[in-house]
């Protein structure tokens, strides 16, 4: 192999900036579409569980047509092909205000939200028919019960496949690179473009997303123990 | 709503995009197909290589998954672009990159599928193939592998239409898929809207038939 390492380029010139950029980009991407993906998957996930056909068969058309599209698909989908749906006015402020920013979080947060909703409703799915039956016994509305006893047992069963799935989200932050969103993978490529060091500058984006991903699993290990509910092993969910 | 711009363009997608029979070397099914396989044939050796005694054989395959778990596909896709031509100082068309980047990264989810599948095999079955004599190789590949694929078979086809979905980021790096296809077509006719609802809805035939095919597969295995 006759390639020089000049490791250098990594903290001169505007590299470093880069880099951090890009990694608060990929995180603020990450953590806006995590809420509308969770949001998403608890509406969805409680809904395929309840008895009201209607609403049952709306949540589940959502997530099996969101869920079985690749998402770099639904990137371009919601990047180039929705805004020119809109009215004029609205697409002039979009294109001002950073687009490919909420067209990705867009992607990400309703492609996550149909895969998340498979993890709580299989959470919900493992809590005894008879609590909800004896909620509803005790006066509470179907809404009070799941909001009021399955949804905290199921969210407390689920942080396993849970985390599985949000560091997923953030690993497939990086497909938003497509549509040019300033993130870490896109920084990545932009050192590499600037300097002609390609192995450096996939070395250190690769190094961040790693020590990203194992510091959250590690932190939400922490949390799995905490929120564990005494007595019950019961594993729940999906294993992919 | 105009759907003309798929009619007219839906040999090229469906033929080139899809299946990859053009003037471009492409083709998501093309790609797809053998990554599967060979992404799963590699798996099996890395599942059951973090099940070996011996810590030399068991420590670097989890350092592999961990690894491989720890970073987005995107990123090493990446890597194999820029390091294989450099290693062998030939360049290498966006196929071959596409193919080892898949293999080389399902490989290690599917190597947590073999593990999970292994490990649901109880442990008598074992002692009792080795009180009949069978040696571990004979036990694994007679006993124990043929149980556990029993078991692994909904994660494995999870996996799987993971890993369909996951082609179209072949696009990135220019090989002509179905979602390159798209591309190519929505630059020309500048009908965006319904050209990525069309690929979406073929993407979604093909993942759902997949899962239904699985359904009726683990009814009859069960």
């Amino acid at each position: 192999m006759n390639y020089t390492f000049k490791w250098s380029v990594l903290w001169t010139g505007e590299s470093g900036r880069w880099l951090l950029q890009g990694l608060l980009t990929t995180l603020e991407l990450s953590a806006l579409a995590w809420v509308l993906a969770v949001a998403l998957g608890i509406l969805a996930g409680a809904l395929r569980t309840v008895r009201f056909t209607p609403l049952r068969w709306a949540a589940t058309s959502y997530v099996e047509f969101f869920r079985n599209v690749p998402l770099l698909v639904w990137m371009f989908f919601w990047y180039f092909g929705v805004p020119p749906l809109l009215p004029r006015g609205i697409q002039d402020w979009l294109f001002n205000h950073g687009a490919e920013f909420w067209a990705g979080m867009l992607a990400l947060g309703v492609y996550h939200g149909a895969r998340i909703s498979e993890v709580i409703r299989s959470g919900i799915q493992s809590i005894p028919r008879t609590q909800f039956e004896a909620s509803v016994a005790m006066g509470l509305t179907t809404f009070q019960s799941y909001r009021l006893i399955i949804l905290p047992v199921a969210l407390r069963l689920i942080v396993p496949p849970a985390t599985n799935e949000s560091l997923n989200l953030l690993k497939n932050s990086s497909v938003a690179l497509t549509i040019s969103v300033a993130e870490l993978t896109f920084q990545t490529r932009q050192i590499e473009t600037y300097t002609a060091k390609a192995i450096e500058a996939l070395t250190a984006g690769t190094l961040i997303y790693l020590v990203l991903c194992l510091s959250i699993a590690t932190i939400m290990a922490k949390v799995e123990r905490r929120y564990a509910i005494p007595g019950l092993i019961a594993r729940v969910g999906p294993a992919a | 709503m105009d759907v003309s711009v798929i009619t007219s363009n839906f040999k090229f997608l469906i033929l080139q995009g899809l299946i990859g029979i053009g003037p471009f070397i492409g083709g998501t099914l093309r790609l797809a197909i053998p990554a599967i396989l060979f992404g799963f044939v590699l798996g099996i050796f890395v599942g059951l290589a973090r099940l070996a005694q011996a810590p030399w054989i068991r420590m670097p395959a989890t350092m592999y998954v961990e690894f491989f778990r720890g970073v987005p596909l995107v990123m090493v896709i990446f890597w194999i672009w820029f390091i294989i031509p450099q290693l062998l100082r030939l360049p290498i068309p966006e196929y071959g990159v596409a193919l080892t980047a898949f293999v080389i990264f399902e490989a290690a989810y599917f190597g947590e599928i073999v593990r999970a599948g292994v490990q649901s095999v109880p442990r008598g079955q074992v002692e009792a193939a080795t009180a009949l004599g069978m040696t571990g190789t004979k036990t694994m590949a007679y006993v124990v592998l043929p149980q556990a694929l029993k078991n692994m078979v909904p994660s494995l086809v999870t996996q799987m239409i993971v890993l369909f979905k996951d082609t179209s980021l072949a696009s990135i790096i220019g090989y002509v898929d179905l979602t390159k296809a798209a591309q190519i077509v929505n630059n020309r006719e500048i009908k965006p809207f319904q050209i990525y609802i069309f690929i979406a809805i073929v993407y979604w035939l093909c993942t759902y038939s997949m899962s239904v095919f699985a359904r009726r597969l683990e009814r009859r295995a069960a």
